[in-house]
């Protein structure tokens, strides 16, 4: 063979060019990089909240804070009630992964269901914490507020400090905030798939994969929960 | 354009099966469960310093994102390429997490108590 037949030669090696070098299609790939950019986003708010909390001598305790059961209890049940968020967000997500899994085997009937069930776990999501936020600002919190010395006395188990507790309650409400968005805008998209799922566009598309594209958004904004779960309510 | 979508599509690896899922979900829920029984029984009752409960709930975040990432978000089953891209972006994290934590260390011992 000379040199130059085999420059000739078409190359099919993954990065030769003329397809996708992961076999990821365009969107999909596109919604990664969005959400590696929103991660970034994310860790920098927890991070500097860790940082914050490291330089402190003192911190609100969460089992003392988070005690209440809205609408049933005010207190007595440290944590009960954002257990029951999580699981909600989990299983939310679990519902998601099943539409994806209907995606595939183009099932347009189940990835209805489980679509409309992703979008009833994220506004039970979305009262929880609108419940969840409503008690904090009858406690005094809020953005740039806090309870008074009475109340704050309760919130912590070491010395009380007013710095601690007011940097805690703008990062709870910054962070939580930011993440509850997240979810309304999930829920919107997931909302907007749902319609163009029961209007049979991606019947007549051949395929799923708007599906998959929102699902990784919906998991993304499960994982971060995840950590926010245990940076303010556990750690 | 439809067609090169359809060819993507046939591309795909086949997703999870059901039963993964209800397994990943299983292992979520157990993981969970683990950490309310720490902060509620072993941290209260002194079995654990809340300090090396921090580190044991960080482990078990990170496998909680583990299992989210690697299977509902179907990481696990892409090309090495995108994986890598996808996580070693994440040293940049780490970076600024060690970075903050001197820097609150620092401050931590200098500042006055307020």
């Amino acid at each position: 063979m000379s040199s130059l037949s085999q420059l000739d030669q078409v190359k099919t090696t993954p990065w030769s060019g003329g397809r996708s070098p992961w076999s990821v299609e365009y969107g999909k790939l596109m919604m990664w990089f969005f959400l590696i950019s929103d991660a970034f986003t994310f860790s920098s708010l927890l991070v500097y909240y860790g940082a914050q909390r490291f330089t402190k001598f003192t911190w609100p305790d969460p089992d003392l804070v988070f005690q209440s059961i809205p609408g049933i209890t005010d207190s007595g049940a440290p944590l009960v009630f954002v257990g029951l968020m999580t699981f909600i967000l989990i299983m939310s997500s679990v519902t998601m992964v099943l539409a994806v899994e209907a995606g595939h085997r183009r099932s347009k009937r189940e990835v209805i269901w489980w679509m409309v069930a992703t979008i009833i776990g994220g506004l039970m999501f979305l009262g929880c914490q609108a419940a969840e936020w409503t008690h904090l600002f009858h406690e005094g919190f809020g953005w740039g507020k806090i309870p008074n010395a009475e109340t704050l006395k309760h919130l912590f188990t070491g010395e009380v400090s007013t710095v601690s507790a007011l940097q805690f309650s703008n990062l709870f409400f910054t962070i939580t905030g930011f993440h509850g968005f997240h979810v309304f805008s999930g829920v919107i998209i997931n909302i907007i798939i749902l319609c163009m799922t029961i209007n049979g566009t991606f019947e007549k598309r051949g395929h799923y994969l708007m599906i998959e594209k929102v699902g990784l958004y919906w998991h993304f904004v499960d994982l971060v929960w995840v950590f926010v779960f245990t940076f303010f309510y556990l750690v | 354009m439809s067609e090169i979508h359809t060819e993507h599509a046939h591309d795909e690896h086949a997703g999870l099966s059901k039963k993964k899922i209800w397994q990943v979900f299983g292992v979520l829920l157990m993981i969970t469960v683990i950490e309310f029984i720490i902060a509620l029984w072993v941290i209260p009752n002194k079995h654990m310093s809340q300090h090396i409960g921090n580190y044991v709930y960080i482990v078990l975040t990170l496998i909680k994102a583990y299992y989210i990432v690697a299977y509902f978000m179907h990481l696990k089953y892409e090309k090495l390429g995108l994986q890598l891209t996808l996580t070693v972006s994440f040293i940049f994290i780490i970076y600024f997490i060690v970075l903050m934590l001197i820097e609150g260390g620092y401050l931590h011992l200098h500042m006055p108590l307020v």
